[in-house]
This record gives structure tokens, sequence and C-alpha cells, in this order.
């Protein structure tokens, strides 16, 4: 399967990257290589097989529910210290609704 | 000898006997730096007065006679752990000026053990690569070069090349590394020295920044496999931030490795036998299963069937949950936000992930965003779990019969900056020995163990079972000592 031009930019546009038409046919190139390559996967039978979700399955069975508790909070100058346009308490950001 | 050569432990041996301070260990680094992180590029950020003041207090606590593990050791700490005060960049542009007001659990033990952090840590790009070239601070370069072509400046694997490549040539005693799909065992076999990947849970993920987290973890790189057993102690542990973290107890993993390997059996997989292996890397895989029969261990052909499979799988798991992950990087709460006159949110996010991110992160999320798309998620991303799901089981069936895996670290010497840069998938075979474990959630140790014929360093990777770093140190330091690896790089402090 090989994508076109537009599944790209579709692609780009859920991923919030801006891409120019230049950049659009090096990213079908390479991708459409990267996938053509993880085809190899479809002749692997896996059925029945549970799939596979997290890191390590010994941790996983040691998981733990902590105890729903505020535990923590109080920081708004540390959160907002590295914000690109801080506005008082607030994260500023373009006009959104008009 | 001068201060630099020291193993870690045997600056930790100089410092209890006084015959070395820790501020005369942390300038010889420092002057180490200066002279030779212009060209290697190793460190992105040097924090000369940090580290000073750190080294003085440390000498005050030892004084006072409080005296951590750690006590007085000068450190790289890899540019993705966040420190608190002190920028961190993960080798991006969109991180450039993030300076966290936090401290990660892994270099907050290192701090509470009494070590001294020199700087932050070269990198690939949010640890995406092979090569330590796709940094926005520029590649690092490797301190060793071939014999018969000196002038030809190789990569030192990555992406915790900056690590690799400051332990190596002696600008540091040792470096925190985070591994993905082996970017920790890679860039040490390139760079002529030890590191681990311990099993997934073993260290808090708690402040590192994100790449696949299923798949990341934190581990050290050291020019001894006992100074990785040392700094391992202090990094891992339980850490109720990290909801991954194991609750488990913390071996004496120093005490390990010198439990030797007699009546062990070692597992050889077959379908790690490729087709067209560098003979070389062959001659020194079975170079090292000798030696560890020589010391008494019995090895055993195995078989992982589905290991063939598991670049494919980790190329739909690995961008999946990184396209997941990077979805933070907005421009809106943390690091560089770039907008034109009049753009709305939608431009705000797009532009600056444009501009922020370079081609190969780029190129990661996209691939993450289609595999998690509506249609395609069960024939890219359920596929992809579920071959993870054999691969495991391909373990576990082979731990019933041997009790650790050896197999070569990496299918090449280090190569050029310039080479294999063009196709991403050359680029990711690099990690075709070192991947499973990642998917499998296993310990992996890469251990320096022959030279090919220009003169470069090759590894030899021990892989165990989860929660059995133990055994992994055993194998690896009686491979280390049967190798007797002196070879030093042309580049490093002291020299």
């Amino acid at each position: 399967m090989s994508l076109d031009t537009a599944t790209i930019r579709r692609i780009a546009s859920l991923a919030r990257i801006r891409l120019d038409e230049s950049e659009v046919q090096q990213a079908q190139a390479e991708i459409n290589g990267i996938l053509g390559w993880i085809e190899q996967l479809q002749e692997v039978d896996t059925e029945g097989v549970e799939p596979m979700a997290g890191g390590s399955p010994v941790a996983q069975a040691r998981a733990r529910l902590r105890p729903d508790v505020v535990n923590d909070g109080g920081q708004a100058d540390a959160i907002l210290a590295n914000a690109p346009d801080r506005q008082g308490e607030y994260f500023g950001v373009p006009k959104v609704v008009e | 000898m001068h201060p630099t050569d020291f193993t870690l432990r045997g600056a930790l041996d100089a410092l209890t006997e006084g015959t070395i301070s820790s501020v005369e260990l942390t300038q010889a680094h420092l002057d180490g730096i200066a002279k030779l992180n212009p060209r290697l590029n190793a460190y992105v950020t040097v924090t000369a007065e940090k580290a000073l003041a750190a080294a003085r207090a440390s000498d005050e606590r030892r004084a006072a006679g409080q005296v951590g593990a750690l006590e007085g050791i000068p450190l790289a700490i890899k540019d993705l752990f966040c420190t608190a005060g002190t920028r961190t960049t993960a080798g991006s542009r969109i991180l450039d000026s993030f300076v966290p007001p936090y401290e990660s659990t892994v270099s907050q033990k290192l701090l509470d053990d009494g070590a001294v952090f020199l700087g932050k840590a070269n990198l690939d790009e949010f640890a995406m690569g092979s090569s330590n070239t796709t940094s926005a601070s520029g590649p690092v370069e490797n301190p060793w070069s071939r014999a018969n072509d000196p002038d030809t400046r190789l990569v030192p694997g990555g992406s915790s090349g900056g690590s690799a490549a400051a332990v190596a040539a002696r600008l540091a005693l040792g470096a925190t590394a985070t591994d993905t799909g082996g970017s920790i065992r890679q860039p040490a076999a390139f760079c002529g020295i030890a590191g681990i990947k311990p099993t997934y849970g073993r260290c808090s993920r708690f402040g590192i920044v994100a790449f696949a987290s299923s798949l990341d973890q934190a581990g050290p790189v050291a020019r001894t496999v006992e100074d990785c057993a040392i700094l391992l102690k202090s990094m891992a542990g339980f850490d109720p931030k990290d909801s991954t973290s194991a609750d488990l107890p913390v071996p004496d993993f120093a005490r390990a490795c010198e439990r030797g390997v007699k009546g062990l059996r070692i597992g050889v997989p077959k379908e790690y036998r490729l087709d067209g292996m560098a003979p070389e890397i062959v001659a020194l895989w079975e170079q090292g299963l000798q030696w560890l029969r020589d010391a008494g261990a019995e090895t055993v052909e195995i078989s992982l069937p589905h290991a063939k499979y598991a670049l494919p799988t980790y190329y739909i798991v690995a961008p999946a949950e990184a396209s997941s992950n990077l979805a933070r990087y907005d421009g809106v709460r943390f690091g560089t936000r770039v907008t034109e006159p009049g753009s709305d949110l939608r431009d705000l996010y797009e532009r600056t992930r444009a501009a922020g991110f370079g081609p190969e992160v780029r190129r990661r999320i996209m691939i993450g965003t289609y595999v998690l798309s509506a249609g395609y998620y069960d024939a890219y991303y359920l596929k992809a779990q579920k071959v993870r799901a054999l691969i495991r089981r391909d373990f576990e069936n082979a731990y019933a019969a041997v009790d650790a895996i050896v197999t070569p670290a990496t299918p090449s010497a280090a190569f050029g900056m310039n080479e294999k840069q063009d196709d991403p998938v050359a680029m990711y075979l690099n990690d075709i020995f070192t991947v499973t474990a990642n998917l499998a959630g296993l310990p992996g140790l890469a251990v320096p163990a022959g030279l090919d014929a220009q003169g470069l360093p090759l590894g030899l990777q021990v892989i165990g079972r989860a929660f059995d770093e133990e055994t992994v140190f055993a194998v690896g330091r009686t491979l280390e000592r049967a190798a007797d690896f002196t070879a030093l790089p042309r580049l490093r402090a002291g020299a």
C-alpha cells in the first residue's frame, strides 16, 4: 500500500505539523519506504494472540492504585515559568472564540 | 595517574583514601571538557560552577563523615533527564529554552548519593536516532577513529551518543543514558565502553522526557561493568511518581559482578546469525561464547522465531507512542513558540511544531499518527502489539532452558558521520540486536569485547530474564575479564 499526497497532508494536519509542497513529496517517499518495510508484519500469524500493551507484564501485575487524594498543587509560578506568553496566572494564546 | 583515568570504582577508593578530593577530580574533568568538547560536542551544557560548588560540598560532607555511595563522583547527565534549574533540551529546538522546575527521580537519586553533575550530554533529538546526528545542538564525534583512516570522523552511536563519547573520552567517570531501542547499548559498543538497559520498571521514568513510554528505560554507561553496576544501584528503585516502576528491592549489583558463570546456561539465538553479517562480528561472538565456556558455562542454541520482526514492530509501537507523547509540544505552556501576525491557534501549533522538530522527529510523529488513525489502527498498531507479545513469548520459552542470552551488540563498528544518512531504514538496522530486549522489557548489557580490523571497538550483548540484572552483570563481567579490553580512543582527556 502506498500513501498519496492527500493522505500525507491529512496526516500532517492531524499531527499539527505544517508542511510545504516540497516537504510533502519528500515525506511521501520516506514514509512509504518505511511503511513498505513494516508491511512484512502482515505475514505473522497472530490469531488468538493477546496484544502486549505495556512495557512489562511483571511490573503490570504488581501495579496498584494510589490513594485518590490531592498531594500537590499551589505551584502556579513554577508551572508558568517556561510559558512563551504568560498573561498573569494564565498561558496566553491567540484569540480562539470571537 | 591522570585523575580522569580512574574508573568510577577506583575514584571512590582514591576519595576514601584521601589521595584525591572531589574538587580535584571534578576540575580535572572540567579541564578535559574545556579542551575536547569544542571538537567532540559531547556536552550540550557544561555546568562548571555548579559542579565545583557540588564538589566542594561533597568534600565537606566527606570530611564530616557523611559519605554517599557516589560521594564526589563527577558524572554527565543525558539532556533528556530534567534537571531543576539547568536547561534541558532533549536535543530539540522546541525545548531550546526549557529550564525544568523539577528534578528527574533518577538524577535526584544520584544527587542524594553524593554525585557531582558536570553538565548535560548531547543526544539525538528526543532520543530518536542511532548516530547522534539529529541533535539541534549538532552532531557528536566519536573519540575513536579508524587506524587506516584517522581523518574520517565517526559517529558515537545514538541516541545516548554524548553520554557514551563523554565517558569514552574521559570527560566523565560515568553518565546517565536512556534506551528505547538500543540507545544505551549501541553507543556504548561504538565507543568501547559498557552500558546497561535494565529491566523495564527498574528505574523510574519520572522527569525523563518521554519518547515511547512502554519501551523507555534509564540506565548507566561507564568504562567498566562494575562501574555500571554501582551506578545502576543508585539509579534504580520504586518511585510512586512512575506507575510503571517496579516495587522490588534493588540488589547489590556490584557484588553480583563477581559471581562467575560456572554452571550457567547461555543461550545463543540462531536467528541472530544474519546473512551477510561481518565475519569479525561472527568471530567475536564465537570468541565470547568460548570465553564463557572456559569459565564454566554451557552454551545452548536457542530459537527466537519472531526476532526478525522486532524492528518493524518497534517502528510501529515507538512512533505511535511518540506521536502521543510529543503532542504536548504545542508552543503554549513551555518551549519555543512560532507565530505569524494573524496566526490563529491551529496555525500557532503547526508553525511551532514544523520549526521546532527536526526531520527525523517529524517523520516519526507522522508515522505514529498514521498507524493510530481511524481505519489503520488494527492493521498496524494492534498487529504490532500482538507480534510484540509473540516476541516476548519467544524469550519466555527460551528462558525455560537458559539463564542468559549472548549476542553481538551491533551489526558493525562505528560508521562515518556522513554514512547511512539518506535511508531511514538502513539507519534503523543499527538496533537489530538490541531492540528485542526493549519490546520484551528485558535487561541488556553491552560490554566492549574486541577491536575490528581498523582498530574500532566492538561489543557483545548479554540479555537476561526480567529483573535478573545480577546474572547479566555476572556474565558481562566474565566477558570483560576475558576480553581484557585495554585499547584507548585517540581523543581523550589526559592524553
